[in-house]
């Protein structure tokens, strides 16, 4: 405790507050925390709830950066609490929301299933026409490094919704895909894999869909995992105009090779030693 | 679907206005110095006897027409998208882009009859 009011430096969090069922529109709250240096803002969250109000309400999990649970905006900038230092965004005060362009459930608590109806709509999954083959496969599907490269950073998406709560476009127009979809959806369209790329094109090239994006690059700007949604949307815009004019080059699908156990053996590879503990398999 | 369509013609247009547009700058505002299309070089490109003469040429209308419809189009389709923004009720878009195709036919119709009653006219004036 001595050692953390020698450390510690007061920062007052500005909480924008709202309970449906008790308020009418949402209002500010100030708490004083002492921040250590390291401390995060999800810590000072924390800090709160344990020591002035137990009814501050926010949504967090693995506490770190990698559940997308605990997106906000902080200082007016869209992040992650739990991977914000606060004393690296604030000097004396922090003001602290929850993402916008969503309907706020609870303080800090946005609804985020808009964006995970959007984001299912987009069909986020690898698509297979040989259904037979996906329930009980007998092999696997090569991918080049080159064929992974082309979607690899997409994949790095955590749904956090920090790209939504950035979007320009998504402040005006609420039923606009949005960043995180849109760019699901181009990852899925490039993957060797996948054959939904003609589905996918029903919902991405709609009415509220990519051709909606400004490229103001807000999305890419926030992503706290270094995503470029942006460049994924101009991505899939071109796709969209190339595949209606028909001079989209046809993507080679990856080939299908033998399952485990069936490739002959490589000499070079030593045998595993044997297991240390008998009768373990 | 229907909007990537919309929107691959909108991106076209844009292209083809770009010619279209640089002819009608070369031909219109620069014609002093490129003498493209201008009948009478001692005057001003928009001098009435030069406009005749170019009221006169079929080129002209045949590159004007096609550039009214391809700039209504691009441009209507442009305010279609800024005021789709605006976050309007189904309905109310539907409404809006039916408004834009009429007031877009009506122009291009306007536009057209225009562009051939001056050719008309201009030919009989010469005789």
């Amino acid at each position: 405790m001595a050692e953390r009011n020698l450390t510690a430096r007061d920062v007052v969090f500005h909480i924008r507050r709202y309970s449906p069922e008790r308020d009418k529109s949402p209002y500010i709250q100030s708490f004083t925390v002492p921040v250590k240096p390291g401390m995060t803002v999800l810590e000072g969250l924390h800090f709160i709830r344990e020591t002035v109000d137990q009814s501050l309400a926010w949504r967090y999990s693995c506490r770190m950066g990698v559940c997308g649970s605990c997106g906000m905006i902080l200082n007016g900038h869209c992040t992650l609490a739990c991977n914000t230092q606060i004393l690296d965004i604030a000097k004396g005060e922090l003001t602290v929301g929850p993402l916008p362009n969503f309907t706020i459930l609870r303080d800090l608590v946005p609804d985020l299933r808009p964006m995970f109806e959007k984001h299912l709509s987009l069909k986020p999954f690898v698509v297979r026409e040989d259904e037979a083959d996906v329930n009980s496969p007998d092999g696997e599907y090569y991918q080049s490094p080159h064929d992974l490269e082309a979607y690899l950073q997409f994949t790095y998406c955590i749904k956090c919704g920090c790209c939504m709560g950035a979007c320009p476009t998504l402040a005006t127009d609420l039923a606009y895909l949005g960043p995180m979809p849109l760019a699901a959806s181009y990852r899925y369209n490039v993957d060797t894999r996948d054959v939904g790329r003609k589905n996918r094109a029903q919902a991405a090239g709609a009415a509220h869909g990519a051709f909606r994006c400004h490229y103001a690059g807000e999305c890419s700007r926030v992503c706290p995992k270094g995503v470029d949604p942006a460049k994924a949307i101009q991505w899939l815009k071109r796709q969209l105009v190339l595949d209606y004019l028909h001079l989209a080059k046809k993507q080679k699908p990856c080939a299908k090779q033998s399952g485990p156990g069936k490739l002959p053996r490589d000499p070079k590879i030593p045998e595993a030693p044997a297991y240390t503990i008998e009768g373990a398999k | 679907m229907r909007e990537t369509k919309f929107w691959t013609w909108h991106m076209l247009a844009g292209v083809v206005i770009l010619v279209l547009l640089g002819f009608h700058m070369v031909s219109m505002h620069m014609g002093g110095l490129t003498g493209i299309c201008v009948a009478d070089r001692s005057h001003d490109a928009v001098d009435p006897g030069n406009s005749r003469a170019r009221d006169a040429n079929p080129v002209f209308m045949w590159i004007y027409i096609p550039l009214l419809g391809i700039a209504l189009y691009h441009g209507l389709y442009g305010l279609r998208t800024i005021l789709f923004e605006l976050s309007l009720k189904p309905a109310l878009e539907t409404a809006v882009t039916a408004l834009l195709v009429l007031v877009g036919l009506g122009l291009f119709g306007l536009g057209t009859w225009a562009a051939i009653a001056a050719h008309g006219a201009a030919l009989a004036a010469r005789g």
